[in-house]
Parts: C-alpha cells; sequence; structure tokens
C-alpha cells in the first residue's frame, strides 16, 4: 500500500494521519469514559503533567530524545521496506556496549574521552546486534521481522545473565554495576544553564537531546541526499528494480540494520550516560517498541518522527500524572493509547483514504486530471 | 537411579504443563499463517483471554462463562486483526504488534479500574477453575512400577485443557490436511488467486481462519488464569506467544512437529528451572538464561537455514486485493 494518488499531497500525508490520530485518541476516550473517568479531564492532566509543573518539559523531551532514536532506527529500516522490530534488543546491547567502556576505562582516562567512546560503543553494540539479523536476512532468508524479534529475547537473556553474575557491582543485591566515575556522562541540560546563569527546574534531560537533533539531521541527509540514501529507498521501491539498477541487495540491507541498530543504541546515552550513570536492568522499557509507533506517525520523516517522539513523550510524562490524579486510571494507560496509534496510523493507515477520496472527488474533481 | 527415574518424571510433568499454552497458540499460528495472515498477535490475545477468562470466572463463579468469554475476547482481537489487515489490507506484523501492545495496556487499565489491586483479579478458589483430573483406571497399574508412575505423575492428573491442547493438535492435523476447508485454506496461503479464480472467498476463507486461531489463543489464555494459575497477573502470558511463533516456525508450519516444538521448548525451560545452581560434570553451572534464550536461539538458527529449511506459506504476509 502506499498514498494514495488521488487526492493532493497535503490530504494523503497530513490531513489522513491526523484524523487516524484523532481516532485513536477517540476510541482512547472512549476506555476512560467507559472506565467511568471523564476523558476530557485525563487529557487535561497529561498535558498539564507534561508542559506546565516545573521540569515537565524537561522530563517531556527527555522522554522524546528516546524515541527520536528508536523511531528513526525504524524509520530507516522501513525505508529499504524491511521492518526492525528489534530496537529494544538493539537499545538494550547498546547499553552493554557504553557499560563495558565506562568499567574498562573510567577508572584510567579522562571522562570526556570515556563519554565519546561510550556513545561510540552503544552505536557499535547497538549496530552488531542489528548487522545480524540483516545478515540473516540478506544472505540467508531469514524473516527480519522474526529475527529480530528473538534477538530482543536473546538480548534481555544476555543482559540478564552478564548484570546478575558478571558485571553486577560486588556485594550489591540488585543487578546493576558500578556507578561510572563522575567525569563520565552527559551533563543535564538544567545544570548547563546553571553555569550560563540560567534557572531551570530539575528534569533529567540531558546532552542527548542534541545529539538525537543532530543525528535526525544527518538521517535526512544521508535518506534523501546521498547515494546510499537512494539505494536504500530504491530496494524499498522494489527490489528488482534496485537489483537492475546495480545496487548490492545483500550489503545495503546490511548496511541499514547496522545504522538502525546503532540508531536504537543510542537511547542507551540518555539513559545511562544522561540519567542513571550506571548499566541497569531494562532500563530501555519498552522504547524500542514505541519507536515502531513513532517512524509510523511520522511516516519515516524526521520532522514527522520528532513531532511523534514529542507527542510521545508528552504521553509517557503526562501519563506520570495519571497516577496522582485519578485513582482507576494510571500510566499504563498510555500503552493502551500507544496500541491504538499503532493500530489506526499503522495497520489501518489507509482506512480512510477511499472516504476522503470520495469526498475529494466529490467535491474538487480528479486531482491528477485537474 | 530411583531419584533420577523421579528426576526425569517430574521434569516431563513440569513439559507438559509449560507446554500447553505453547500448543495452543502454535496451533493458532498455524492455522493463521496456513492462511497467509501472519500472527505476531498470538501473545496479545492470550494475554486479552487470560484476563476476561479470569475476570469473568471471578464475577460469575464459573469457570466454563470464563473459558467462553476468553473466546469470545480472542476473537475480538482476531476480528480487529482481519479488519485491518483482510479488510483494510494494512500490514500484518504491525496490526499483530498493535494487538500486542493493546492487550498489554487494556488488561492492566482495566485489571486496575475493575478490581484495584495494580493489574491483577482477586484469586480464584479451587471450584473456580479447571483442576486436575486424576484417572480412576490408574490403581490397577500398580504392578508396573515404572508405568505407574509415569502415567500417574506424567499422563495424569492435569487439567481439561491440557488434554485439549493434544485434542487440538490432532484437530488442527485433521482439518488443515484432511478437509476440503483445509485444502482451501492452505490454497489461500499458497496462491490466493488460484482459490479466487475456483470460485471460492479468499476474504471469507481468512476470516474463518484467523477466527480459529482467535479460538486457539482463547483456550490458552484461559488455561494461563483459570485453569494452571487462579487469576490474572499483569503481562502473565510473558513471551510465551512469542515462543509458540517460535514453535510453529520450528515445525515448519506443519502441527505434528510443530507439537514436538512446543514440547522441546517447554522442556528447555524446565530443565532450566531444575538446572539453577545445579553444578554439572564437565559442564558446570548452566545458566538458567542460556535455557530461557535456546528456544530463540535454535528458531534463529533454523531459519538461517542451518538445520533443515523453514519456507513460510507462499503468500503470506501479502494482502489479497482482486485487481491483483
Amino acid at each position: 500500500m502506499s498514498d494514495s494518488n488521488i487526492i493532493p499531497k497535503w490530504l494523503s500525508v497530513g490531513v489522513i494521519p491526523l484524523m487516524n490520530l484523532f481516532l485513536a485518541f477517540c476510541v482512547s476516550g472512549l476506555f476512560i469514559f467507559f472506565i467511568g473517568e471523564n476523558p476530557f479531564r485525563a487529557i487535561f492532566v497529561m498535558i498539564k503533567g507534561a508542559f506546565y509543573y516545573p521540569g515537565a518539559i524537561g522530563y517531556t523531551l527527555y522522554y522524546t530524545t528516546n524515541f527520536i532514536f528508536t523511531g528513526l532506527a525504524v524509520a530507516l529500516a522501513f525505508h529499504a521496506r524491511l521492518f526492525n522490530i528489534g530496537g529494544e534488543g538493539q537499545a538494550y546491547v547498546g547499553g552493554l556496549g557504553v557499560g563495558l567502556v565506562c568499567l574498562i576505562f573510567d577508572q584510567h582516562v579522562v571522562g570526556f574521552l570515556v563519554t565519546i567512546l561510550a556513545i561510540l560503543g552503544s552505536v557499535i553494540f547497538g549496530a552488531i546486534w542489528g548487522i545480524i539479523p540483516g545478515y540473516l536476512q540478506a544472505k540467508r532468508g531469514s524473516h527480519i521481522v522474526i529475527t529480530t524479534i528473538m534477538f530482543n529475547f536473546i538480548a534481555a537473556a544476555l543482559m540478564v545473565y552478564l548484570l546478575v553474575n558478571i558485571i553486577i557491582e560486588p556485594g550489591q543485591m540488585s543487578p546493576e554495576t558500578r556507578d561510572f566515575a563522575s567525569g563520565v556522562g552527559l551533563v543535564q541540560i538544567h545544570i548547563l544553564a546553571k553555569y550560563l546563569g540560567l534557572e531551570m527546574a530539575m528534569s533529567p534531560l540531558n546532552l542527548s537531546f542534541i545529539v538525537a537533533l543532530t543525528v535526525s539531521v544527518g538521517f535526512w541527509f544521508l535518506v534523501w541526499r546521498t547515494k546510499f540514501g537512494y539505494e536504500v529507498r530504491s530496494l524499498g521501491h522494489s527490489e528488482t528494480a534496485a537489483i537492475y539498477a546495480g545496487i548490492k541487495v545483500s550489503s545495503t540491507i546490511i548496511i541499514v540494520m547496522a545504522i538502525s541498530g546503532g540508531l536504537a543504541g543510542l537511547v542507551a546515552i540518555n539513559e545511562l550516560l544522561g540519567v542513571h550513570n550506571k548499566l541497569l536492568l531494562g532500563f530501555t522499557a519498552g522504547y524500542g517498541f514505541t519507536g515502531i509507533a513513532v517512524a509510523l506517525m511520522g511516516r519515516n520523516h524526521p520532522v514527522g518522527i520528532f513531532l511523534a517522539s514529542l507527542l510521545f513523550g508528552a504521553l509517557y510524562q503526562g501519563g506520570t500524572e495519571l497516577d496522582f490524579e485519578f485513582s482507576s486510571i494510571t500510566r499504563e494507560m498510555v500503552l493502551l493509547i500507544q496500541g491504538l496509534i499503532i493500530l489506526f496510523s499503522g495497520a489501518l493507515a489507509y482506512m480512510l483514504n477511499p472516504l476522503v477520496e470520495r469526498i475529494y472527488i466529490k467535491y474538487y474533481g480528479n486531482y491528477n486530471n485537474a | 537411579m530411583l531419584e533420577s527415574f523421579q528426576i526425569i518424571i517430574s521434569l516431563l510433568d513440569s513439559t507438559i504443563r509449560i507446554a500447553t499454552p505453547l500448543i495452543f497458540c502454535a496451533m493458532a499460528g498455524i492455522f493463521s499463517e496456513r492462511s497467509g495472515i501472519i500472527d505476531i498477535g498470538l501473545e496479545g490475545k492470550m494475554l486479552l483471554s487470560a484476563f476476561v477468562a479470569a475476570t469473568a470466572t471471578f464475577l460469575t463463579g464459573s469457570p466454563i462463562f470464563g473459558l467462553f468469554a476468553a473466546i469470545l475476547a480472542s476473537c475480538s482481537a482476531s476480528l480487529i486483526h482481519g479488519f485491518a489487515c483482510i479488510t483494510n489490507k494494512g500490514d500484518q506484523v504491525i496490526s499483530g504488534l498493535a494487538i500486542n501492545i493493546l492487550a498489554s495496556g487494556l488488561t492492566i487499565t482495566l485489571g486496575i479500574a475493575l478490581f484495584s489491586r495494580g493489574g491483577q483479579t482477586p484469586p480464584l478458589a479451587s471450584e473456580q477453575r479447571f483442576m486436575p483430573i486424576d484417572f480412576p483406571f490408574l490403581d490397577q497399574l500398580s504392578f508396573v512400577p515404572i508405568l505407574e508412575e509415569l502415567f500417574v505423575e506424567v499422563i495424569s492428573g492435569h487439567n481439561i485443557l491440557v488434554y485439549l491442547s493434544v485434542l487440538a493438535v490432532f484437530f488442527t492435523y485433521y482439518v488443515i490436511f484432511k478437509t476440503r476447508f483445509g485444502l482451501r485454506l492452505r490454497a489461500v496461503g499458497e496462491k490466493p488467486e488460484a482459490v479466487d479464480t475456483a470460485g471460492i472467498s479468499v476474504i471469507k476463507m481468512r476470516y474463518q481462519s484467523i477466527l480459529i486461531a482467535g479460538m486457539l489463543c482463547g483456550l490458552a489464555g484461559a488455561y494461563l488464569s483459570i485453569a494452571h494459575g487462579a487469576g490474572f497477573g499483569r503481562e502473565m502470558s510473558a513471551g510465551k506467544g512469542y515462543i509458540a511463533l517460535a514453535a510453529m516456525i520450528f515445525g515448519k508450519w506443519n502441527p505434528i512437529p510443530t507439537l514436538f516444538a512446543c514440547l522441546l521448548f517447554g522442556f528447555l525451560e524446565a530443565l532450566g528451572v531444575r538446572l539453577e545452581g545445579v553444578e554439572l560434570i564437565w559442564i558446570g553451572e548452566v545458566p538458567v538464561q542460556v535455557m530461557q534464550a535456546l528456544p530463540y536461539i535454535l528458531t534463529v538458527v533454523l531459519l538461517a537455514g542451518f538445520i533443515g529449511k523453514a519456507r513460510a506459506p507462499g503468500a503470506i504476509g501479502v494482502p489479497y486485493s482482486k485487481e491483483g
């Protein structure tokens, strides 16, 4: 399926996705209504929680950062018509890269350098976790959806094993590594603001956000302004055509999955270098899966992905506020909304096309003939 | 000798308990995927129906009612899947994923709203569950010690759904390979155009297949919460739907080999639990995580074509449109 060519682009790329989103929110509202709460009050609470309280915007943007990384990861693979469900595992293993670099070097090397190396570590480890399914798809014909799902579980088992048995801080009960040395890490924005003489409320927002924005620009350049991006998109359009055009399909698939995995791996810098300052169990918390919703909503374009990430960031941060304000709805409501968004913006993305087309033709005639 | 025999017996016993939901879900997967519809949503349908089974049973006091409610819930999820990817020709993987995430969010949200127990349902009394059935004639076997142990511990003493899961395998095998419906179902999954040309509705065939899949997932969910367990806990499906998916691929979309794959994966899990903290000769302690990861690793290796070749149905994942 692709976007309709009967109606103008602003309708198919702008209005219909918004209508799908609106539907998802309507159904979510119905659920809240059936539970016996006021959906409008819930929205109000969430908006207040996401933007109004001191530090709320910082929290929202901190979540946004994660979703930009995983959203871009899924989107790049989508451009090559590959479905990378493995963002969760790639982010997790990316965390291993960060953790190993920090634990090995932070006592001996200056903090700034360790941080740079740790960022590279997250990308490389995430990339490895993407390359293997990529290779298996390209060379052995294994379906990437299945292998990436399997790799999520393998990553989870691997990380539990390592954290419980090997890299746990000695004498400690919970499966975490020791704290990274004090000079290591990405500085949080509110601390940075203090140096510049600005007063900002405390929040986990850190330099990873800037990294995410830079990577978004890089993503746009890579996909739409380079030869490689052209190859990726042609592969996504038609594999046969790509082969005739002399594009090396297998190596393109493997490189796409490497970059995709690396992008997902960057979640670890936001979480570990920016916030936790150590490697711990389950820090990915489903961000990899949310990336799928983000990429679908954002139509695989960095601008769309930024907006979708912002929406999900606000939902996550606003969702925590539900816990305080309501007795019968909690932040898990956000999971429900997320599922509905994936359903309406993803699986049912083209449901409204025939309807909109009919209405458009009725009033304006055929767009292409006009 | 006697002790190791006891260990084997108890391992086999837990293998069967662990494998039951896998078997139901894997058979569901076979029905769906043989008709050309990818079913990532096994996990979500199982989770949803586990919740509905426990809730309906708690509210009515009858596990039979709970079972039917579970099947109904799971079939509704199937219908959403069908509406998205058969009627609207949406992406099947995305739709399945949506169902999984939706089920996660819905079960916790409704659970908290209904029972205020952090997403759990209240515990069920034993008369509200499907309890183990002991076969009556077993005491007559007491003169053959090994057979008796095997029968009493492994074969007998499970709840009705365990036996139903074995029936489900034969049902799946029979329907798919021995009936006209099954022939058409397989054809729809391989070459839908051919079936369409023969005047059979591809859409209807696919809806029927995913509804059967929905029923089977409903049984799996009911097993978790009102037979094996005594109530619903958040995320209680815990990835079993994905293991079932793996087992289905491991069994190459065939019911009997898939049954063995489910038993193998069940055995691995039982063994993993058993081996925790045990030092083996030569190997040392096997980390439980290795056993947990093995089903996934084996499936990846199989898919990569290193042990035989797993070939998915030809038209899988492709929405059917008459215009072609």
